[in-house]
């Protein structure tokens, strides 16, 4: 018998601290697999967000740095200016990446650095204890939409993926889901086509991945699941935003 | 013929392996819990097993590893 399925080995062997069934652990599992294909365990830098998260850095074998709340991008772009060389990748949750951190994401996106954003939208604040996000669903009940979220006075969620396919900068941008088998395999192929993008020099890339926080949700693991295919796929449909790789290839 | 060894003691008891097995044949191990304090699971009909490593893949913490 031959071993078909093994951890992957940019994956440290440590426990990970997350709850029962949260998908961080599958998407951290999927950039290591990746990592491990691509031969690049060696030459990569991650920079680990706050939110659940933030322990990030204890748990891919890379280097890694951390970042204050919704910086990383900023981080990123000073190791990948002064190592252009070494492949630098965030991991950021919706909190991080699209509140506190807006500015960094969109003008990173903007100047079209070449690094390479894995984004963990649950919809929600964990770590904190479940609050209202950006990413927060119309009617979706939080600690802080205690009614449901309203957006006539807590405004429409975010749809990062689609506001960061208009900026001239971005070259990948895709959104899968970790709620299946099947958009497990998608959402790792994705992974590995944005770190390309960055291998090939060809600008920056993200990755949206929908995910789960059945803690601060109330569900079940297999409920949340349930919860983000009926609800969130609806609102954030997953699919390729822009991919200019192609023609940033032929300039 | 396959098989799939667990590392019972990462296991957290989120069961998301159970559903997505295509044989169903991973059930909770009623008799004992691992030191985090979590029921794990097991395979008793091994004979029954694939090698598809859905559950592996599905698996949040790396609990799995599949031979086939
Ligand atoms: C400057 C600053 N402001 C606020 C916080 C509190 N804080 C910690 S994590 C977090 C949000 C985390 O949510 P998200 O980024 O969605 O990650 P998740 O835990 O959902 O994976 C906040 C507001 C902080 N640590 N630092
Ligand atoms: S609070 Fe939510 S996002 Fe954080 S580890 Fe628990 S389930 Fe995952
Ligand atoms: S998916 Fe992993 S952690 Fe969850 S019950 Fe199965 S083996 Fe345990
Ligand atoms: S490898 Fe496939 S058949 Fe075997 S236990 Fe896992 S999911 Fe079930
Ligand atoms: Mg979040």
């Amino acid at each position: 018998m031959q071993q078909v399925f093994k951890r992957p080995d940019a994956l440290c062997d440590v426990n990970l601290h997350y709850c029962p069934g949260c998908t961080h652990g599958i998407v951290h599992r999927l950039v290591a697999e990746v990592l491990d294909e691509l031969g690049i365990e060696g030459k990569a830098i991650g920079v680990a967000p706050v939110g659940c998260s933030v322990f990030a850095y204890d748990y891919w074998n890379c280097d890694m740095q951390q970042a204050a709340h919704g910086r990383a991008p900023a981080v990123a772009t000073g190791i990948k200016r002064v190592r252009p060389d070494n492949v630098v990748f965030t991991y950021q949750g919706d909190g991080d990446l699209a509140s506190i951190g807006t500015a960094e994401t969109v003008h990173a996106a903007m100047r079209g650095e070449n690094i390479t954003i894995i984004f963990i939208n649950n919809a929600i604040y964990g770590m904190t204890g479940g609050q209202m996000a950006p990413t927060t669903l119309p009617g979706q009940v939080t600690q802080t939409s205690p009614y449901g979220r309203d957006p006539k006075t807590q405004g429409y969620p975010i749809r990062m993926s689609e506001m960061l396919s208009k900026t001239d900068g971005a070259a990948y941008i895709e959104r899968v889901s970790v709620d299946s088998v099947k958009n497990i395999n998608s959402a790792k192929k994705a992974i590995k086509k944005a770190f390309q993008t960055q291998l090939d020099g060809k600008g920056f890339s993200m990755v949206e991945v929908l995910s789960t926080c059945p803690t601060n949700w109330g569900k079940s693991p297999k409920e949340a699941l349930e919860w983000l295919r009926e609800n969130m796929m609806p609102y954030y449909p997953l699919g390729v935003y822009t991919d200019k790789t192609a023609e940033n290839k032929a300039e | 013929m396959a098989k799939v060894v667990f590392r019972e003691e990462r296991c957290k008891g989120c069961y998301l392996c159970m559903d997505v097995c295509p044989k169903k044949i991973i059930v909770v191990a009623e008799d004992r819990m691992n030191a985090k304090g979590f029921r794990p699971v097991e395979v008793l009909k091994m004979d029954e097993c694939l090698g598809c490593a859905m559950c592996a893949t599905m698996c949040p913490d790396c609990v799995i590893e599949v031979f086939k």
